[in-house]
């Protein structure tokens, strides 16, 4: 992991990698994330740099691969799953974050989106299932209701050990 | 595969070694006559010539009771190894399907449906951008599919138009089953005519006539019932369902007429010539005591035993033998299969491809997403045909031992060619519905074929005698004889006398009986146990909701 991080550092910074951030640029070149619609807000959650440039540090860059492995319990996963998907950050999951949401699922053409028809159907029967208090929006507890009885999940992220 | 390792290590090698080799024994050499063409190349692709004497088919195997020094059974061999690969066929099949059952007995859990839709279905390890597109993509549909659905599910329908219709589209198949049916039927009768008059005044078509009319219907009655079932505006998941229940129809049809229809013709031939027959037989073993006395030039009185003349095999006249004949056309079959299959690959496939991908600059539609474009590979198709090839190859295997190694080489080599097609020149499907959670539904298809299958060889081995110059069983009235045979002369006496109380029919008849009462019960318990569950189920939910509110 630490061979990966510093081939991502520009040749100068490579003797100090330990203590130096990379780019958020950097890391979009990353093959797990170039393809990733998540790619921003993955991003933006495990980068812990004060000036919002979401640049990472080696301790973040750990902090994502243990996350996404196939070693962390699905209780980490939602945990971090449910903040990459919160979009605005408020906490919880409320209609624009699932409109965004899948946006980012169904690709940036035109015509793979959903017309909007479809997105209130789409959202109304998301919130039917999932929002338990029914209040309107999805919290944390509720995500890991659901996604906990998921047999997909148990295999979210699986990138293994990444050498 | 099983039975391609059984087949090959019993029979196979100990016929090889131990047997007399090639050439010693008339059974195994090719008859004077036909040995002039026996090594053309048209010769051999028909599977008669050389190929018709050879290991390949049942006529080969000698009818000695033992060969060699290991004294070893061969009939007794022969036939337990073909009764036994099918019996291990069929234990090895219910037990993947009781294993199936098992995973598959988490549910039909729906409960979150649209959720897990959500939040699940990317699929982190994807770097490639084309494999992101794709993966958009079918997740859109997805998407759209499970909102029609939805909206489906609480639509009102025109009850009577849409069961008229449908009626319509079962009568439509079922013509075109019958259709096929009498087709091959029909084919069939035309090639025993031309076997009548000789083969050698027809061209290719007439000789080939059978299996490519097989392999064409296989080809496009699909493609028909495809088209029937837009009629029918079923649930995607039970059209599927219908669509390979009605390709199941048409293969075994086919299978059955050919093999009815091959019936026919032995149980003709027999009939005719049945005095015929047993008169021939007469005749050429008249014929080889004149001829063997012709031999000792009448020096040499009948009754005395004389040291055996040298004489070349080839020469000795021979029996006619139907077991051969039928492992000869199985053998036919397939070949034919696989050519098609490969012919349809490449020419369907990879040329289309060609096609599409050049031509689309100086065409007037977008080819790409028009009419042509690429063609989807189809996983169920597939599936059903790995099945069907498997059927055939059970049917055939008992007349024709090798038949499983020539399928396992054509499973190989169509194995990468598809491969390499798929990479190439594929688009994924569309709409990516299983017809059953596990792959169960088509382990059941299997079990099933498998069952059918082995119907006509068990049906032979019971009814037809087999012919009195070829194969292990040759000078029996009946194939099972053999059993009967062995058990009286190599096992103890009271064994005999035990077998012959146990299979009087008083005792047959309960222990059938109590076996039904059995599957019954046993069919109830898991019923209830099924119900059972979903009762904890149920309240398991409950208990969560209740208990994530405080």
């Amino acid at each position: 992991a630490y061979k990966r991080f510093s081939e991502l550092l520009p040749k100068e910074e490579r003797e100090n990698a330990c203590s130096a951030r990379v780019p958020k640029s950097q890391i979009l070149t990353l093959p797990e994330l170039r393809a990733n619609p998540f790619q921003h807000r993955i991003c933006h959650v495990f980068s812990t740099s004060e000036s919002g440039d979401d640049s990472m540090s080696f301790e973040d860059f750990l902090d994502m691969l243990s996350v996404f492995s196939d070693s962390a319990t699905s209780d980490i996963k939602s945990h971090y799953a449910f903040r990459i998907f919160d979009f605005d950050e408020d906490g919880t999951l409320d209609r624009k974050d699932l409109e965004q949401l899948v946006n980012c699922l169904t690709g940036q053409g035109e015509e793979s989106r959903l017309n909007s028809a479809e997105m209130e159907q789409l959202i109304q029967n998301i919130l039917e299932e999932s929002d338990i208090d029914k209040d309107g929006t999805i919290n944390l507890s509720e995500f890991q209701h659901v996604v906990s009885r998921s047999p997909d999940f148990a295999r979210w992220g699986g990138w293994g050990f990444i050498t | 595969l099983f039975c391609f390792k059984i087949e090959i290590t019993l029979i196979f090698w100990f016929q090889a070694l131990m047997g007399k080799p090639y050439g010693s024994l008339p059974r195994k050499t090719v008859p004077r006559a036909e040995e002039a063409t026996a090594m053309n190349f048209a010769t051999l692709w028909d599977f008669s010539g050389f190929a018709q004497y050879s290991v390949l088919f049942y006529g080969y195997y000698n009818n000695q009771r033992t060969i060699g020094w290991l004294k070893f059974r061969m009939p007794l061999s022969y036939f337990l190894v073909g009764v036994g690969s099918i019996g291990y066929s069929f234990m090895i099949v219910t037990r993947t399907m009781a294993k199936n059952a098992n995973d598959d007995g988490g549910g039909d859990d729906t409960s979150f449906n649209f959720s897990w839709k959500m939040f699940t279905s990317w699929d982190y390890l994807i770097g490639n951008p084309e494999t992101a597109d794709n993966k958009f993509a079918s997740i859109t549909t997805s998407f759209k599919e499970a909102i029609v659905e939805e909206q489906e599910s609480r639509k009102e329908e025109n009850i009577h138009l849409t069961r008229f219709l449908r009626v319509l589209a079962n009568f439509l198949a079922l013509c075109t089953l019958a259709g096929s049916g009498y087709l091959i039927f029909f084919v069939v009768r035309r090639s025993q005519q031309f076997a009548l008059e000789g083969l050698e005044n027809y061209g290719w078509w007439e000789r080939n006539e059978v299996n490519t009319v097989m392999s064409l219907l296989g080809m496009f009655c699909p493609t028909l019932f495809d088209v029937i079932s837009s009629l029918e505006n079923y649930h995607p998941r039970i059209a599927l369902r219908w669509q390979l229940g009605r390709i199941f129809a048409l293969f075994l049809g086919n299978l059955y007429t050919f093999i009815i229809a091959l019936m026919d013709e032995i149980n003709l031939k027999a009939r005719h010539l049945l005095s015929y027959t047993l008169e021939e037989e007469k005749i050429v073993k008249y014929n080889m005591t004149i001829w063997e006395a012709s031999l000792y030039n009448g020096t040499i009185p009948e009754n005395s035993t004389a040291p055996p003349i040298q004489v070349d095999p080839a020469d000795v006249p021979r029996g006619p033998c139907w077991e051969t004949m039928v492992g000869q056309e199985f053998v036919r079959l397939t070949v034919s299969d696989m050519m098609t299959t490969y012919i349809t690959i490449l020419i369907g496939d990879f040329l289309r491809a060609v096609f599409v991908r050049f031509f689309n600059y100086c065409w007037c539609w977008d080819l790409e997403y028009g009419f042509p474009s690429y063609s989807e590979f189809d996983i169920s198709g597939n599936v059903l045909g790995l099945i069907f090839n498997q059927g055939m190859i059970w049917m055939g295997s008992f007349y024709a031992p090798c038949l499983p190694a020539i399928n396992v080489f054509r499973l190989h080599t169509s194995m990468y060619l598809q491969c390499w097609a798929v990479m190439c020149c594929n688009v994924p499907q569309e709409r990516v519905f299983k017809a059953s959670r596990s792959n169960n539904f088509y382990m059941a298809m299997l079990l099933f074929i498998l069952f059918l299958s082995t119907l006509p060889a068990v049906y032979t081995i019971v009814s037809i005698p087999p012919s009195f110059d070829c194969g292990p069983f040759s000078g029996k009235t009946r194939m099972f004889e053999v059993i009967s045979e062995t058990l009286e002369h190599d096992f103890p006496s009271w064994f005999g006398k035990v077998f012959g109380y146990a299979s009087n029919p008083g005792l047959i008849l309960p222990f059938i009986l109590l076996m039904v009462l059995s599957i019954y019960y046993l069919n109830a318990t898991s019923k209830s146990y099924k119900e059972a569950n979903l009762e904890l189920k149920k309240k398991l939910q409950s208990v969560r909701i209740e208990n994530y509110s405080f």
